[in-house]
Parts: C-alpha cells; structure tokens; sequence
C-alpha cells in the first residue's frame, strides 16, 4: 500500500467511527428519547462536524484534513474524559455544569455494568485521534 | 473510484443500519412495557416495600421514587389526594428508585425512620422540605436530620439503625428490580401491574380510573 491509499484509508477509518458514534448519538436522542445534558451537547458539537469534514479531505484526498478535524477531536476527547471522570466521582459534583433537566451525573446507559454512553465517547474520540494523527505521519513521509 | 464506491457504500451501510434500529426499537418498545410487567408482577411488590393504604384494596400503585426527585415531590400530594378520594379502594407501594448521587443515603434515613412507624410523616417531610437538603439536585444526607426535627423521631437510635445491613440489602433489591423492569426515570408508576402509557398525572389518573371502574360490578 503506498502512502497515499493509507493515508486515505486511515482517515476513512476516523470518518466511519465518527459516523457510527453521530447515529448512535442521534439514536439515543431522537428514537430512544434521552435528553442529552450539557456536556453531551459539547461533545456532539465535537463529533458530528467530523462527519462532514473528513470526506470533504478524501475526495480528492486532502491531507491538511487531518489539521482541521484534530481540534475537533481533540476538545471532543477532553470533554469526555471530563464526563467520564464527572460519573466516576472523581471530579466533584458542585463543579459540574448541568441543566434542570438531565444532570450529567446521571448515568442513562450502562452496558455490562460499566459501558457508559461518555464511554464511547472517549474510545470513539481516542480512536479518531490515533486514526488522524497516524494518517498525518503516514503522509509527511 | 474503488474508494468512492466503498465510501458511498458504507455511509448507506451506516443509514439503513439506522433506519432499521429506529423501526426494530420502536415495534419493540410498543410491545415490551405491558409484557414486561405482566411477566414481572413479583418484581413490582416486595414483601419489604412501604404499603400505605389497606392491604387487600383492589388497585395497587406500585411507585418508584427517589426522595430527591422534584417531580416526585410533586406528584405525591396528588397521588395521596387520589387515595383519599377513594378510601381502601387504593393501596399505594412504593419501591426505591434513588437515581440522583447520594439519594441512596437519604432513603437509609427514610428507613430507619420506618423501624420507628414514621415513615409516611419523615417522607412527607423529606419531600417538602426538599429544597433544603437537595441543594442544586444534590441531595446531602447530613442536611436531612435537621429537617427530621419534631417528628418524634428518636435520631439517635435512627443514627445507629442506618448502618443495619438489610436496609442496603432493600435498596440494592429495587434497584435491581427498576432495572428489570425498564424504570429508568422517577417517578414511574404500575397501576395493577400496568405502566403509564406515556408520563403524565392525567394518564396515571386514566389508569387508576379504569382500575377503579373494573373492580366495580
């Protein structure tokens, strides 16, 4: 595989779990009908340009792609860890940024008794990261 | 080309993948509620739960609740005042549901307060008052035993029968059984095992009407 189709495939990659986690996001919103909290908005505003953005960069492959989905990611990534430590207990509660109607705190899904919906978001934005950047290294080759 | 193909491809993968969750999810939420509750009559009621009313009334409200729960606290005047208006037709039983951070805490009080037959008055207490020890949604126990004054409440023994390892055992059972039962919300209500169509006073009231109307010969 050359350079170019690895990098293309990389960022596919990044663009497919960045899709995955949208509808999934949407799913849990508008069909399961949970009210997303605050800072699931912040990490929905993180996530869903990225879905538009990174194909913008593969037809034809643009590189610099990687440059301007990064931030996106990267503060999408920060905004998760924050939640996940916010259910954890581990941030204190009486600086968490929550609304009346769904505190952030509160944890609406839970799979196999850990698997939390700021979860995903950490893996999928981890996943994003490592995608973009490897693609990034893989075309200043 | 290959790889407009295998973008095109995946992102109607992805949409119908969507679309077909949406439609399975909906047809099967429709289906579930009724049947789960059916099935689950035992999960509802536990020989352990508060029962307020008379024991054999015909209409049993099985209410999850959280003490720390705002809509809760506003709808157990008008569950109360429905029970009064048709007086031992309706028992009320209520199961822990303390989904807000350290509620769990303020239920342990609630039920130390019941090893001393006050457990109505201390909750109707505790909901009043809810504001006070719930600052923000944060409900924080040691705000509560202020609140508990001139009840005839003995708090020192209550101080002592919190750490009772049945009451854990009680809230750890009706959390599991809200679990089972799909209650991820407080308050939710099973009226003779049905749950609310959709949330609502009017539509618990419905089903407490049609209840009451079918007990009637």
């Amino acid at each position: 595989m050359n350079n170019d189709s690895a990098a293309w495939t990389l960022i596919f990659g990044a663009w497919l779990i960045a899709t995955v986690s949208t509808l999934g996001a949407l799913f849990f919103g508008e069909v399961m009908q949970l009210p997303p909290c605050v800072l699931c908005w912040y990490q929905r505003i993180c996530m869903f340009p990225l879905v538009l953005i990174l194909p913008v960069g593969l037809f034809p492959l643009e590189r610099k792609v990687v440059r301007y989905a990064l931030p996106l990611a990267g503060i999408g990534w920060l905004f998760a860890v924050f939640h996940v430590l916010l259910i954890a207990g581990v941030i204190p509660e009486s600086i968490k940024p929550c609304t009346q109607g769904a505190p952030c705190s509160e944890k609406v899904i839970e799979w196999f008794g850990f698997v939390t919906i700021p979860l995903l978001a950490v893996v999928a934005f981890s996943a994003i990261i490592a995608l973009l950047v490897l693609a990034h290294f893989r075309s200043s080759k | 080309m290959k790889q407009k193909t295998l973008f095109i491809a995946a992102a109607v993968v992805l949409l119908l993948a969507f679309l077909l969750a949406t439609v399975f999810y909906k047809s099967e939420k429709a289906g579930q509620s009724t049947q789960l509750a059916a099935a689950d009559l035992a999960r509802l009621v536990r020989m352990h739960s508060p029962t307020y009313g008379k024991a054999d009334a015909p209409v049993t409200i099985v209410e999850f609740i959280d003490p720390a729960c705002e809509t809760c606290r506003a709808f157990y005047p008008m569950v109360k005042a429905m029970i009064a208006a048709n007086p031992d037709k309706i028992r009320l039983v209520l199961r822990y549901a303390p989904f807000h951070n350290g509620s769990d805490k303020v239920v342990v009080v609630l039920e130390a307060a019941r090893k001393q037959r006050l457990f109505w008055p201390a909750l109707e207490r505790l909901l009043a008052t809810q504001a006070e020890w719930a600052p923000n949604h944060t409900p924080q126990v040691a705000l509560v035993w202020k609140q508990l004054q001139g009840l005839g409440l003995n708090l020192e023994q209550m101080q002592f029968d919190v750490t009772a390892p049945e009451i854990a055992g009680v809230i750890a059972q009706d959390l599991e059984d809200a679990r089972a039962l799909n209650v991820t919300k407080t308050p939710e209500y099973f009226v003779n095992g049905r749950p609310l169509p959709s949330f609502g006073f009017e539509q618990l009231k419905r089903l407490v009407d049609d209840a009451l109307a079918a007990t009637r010969p």
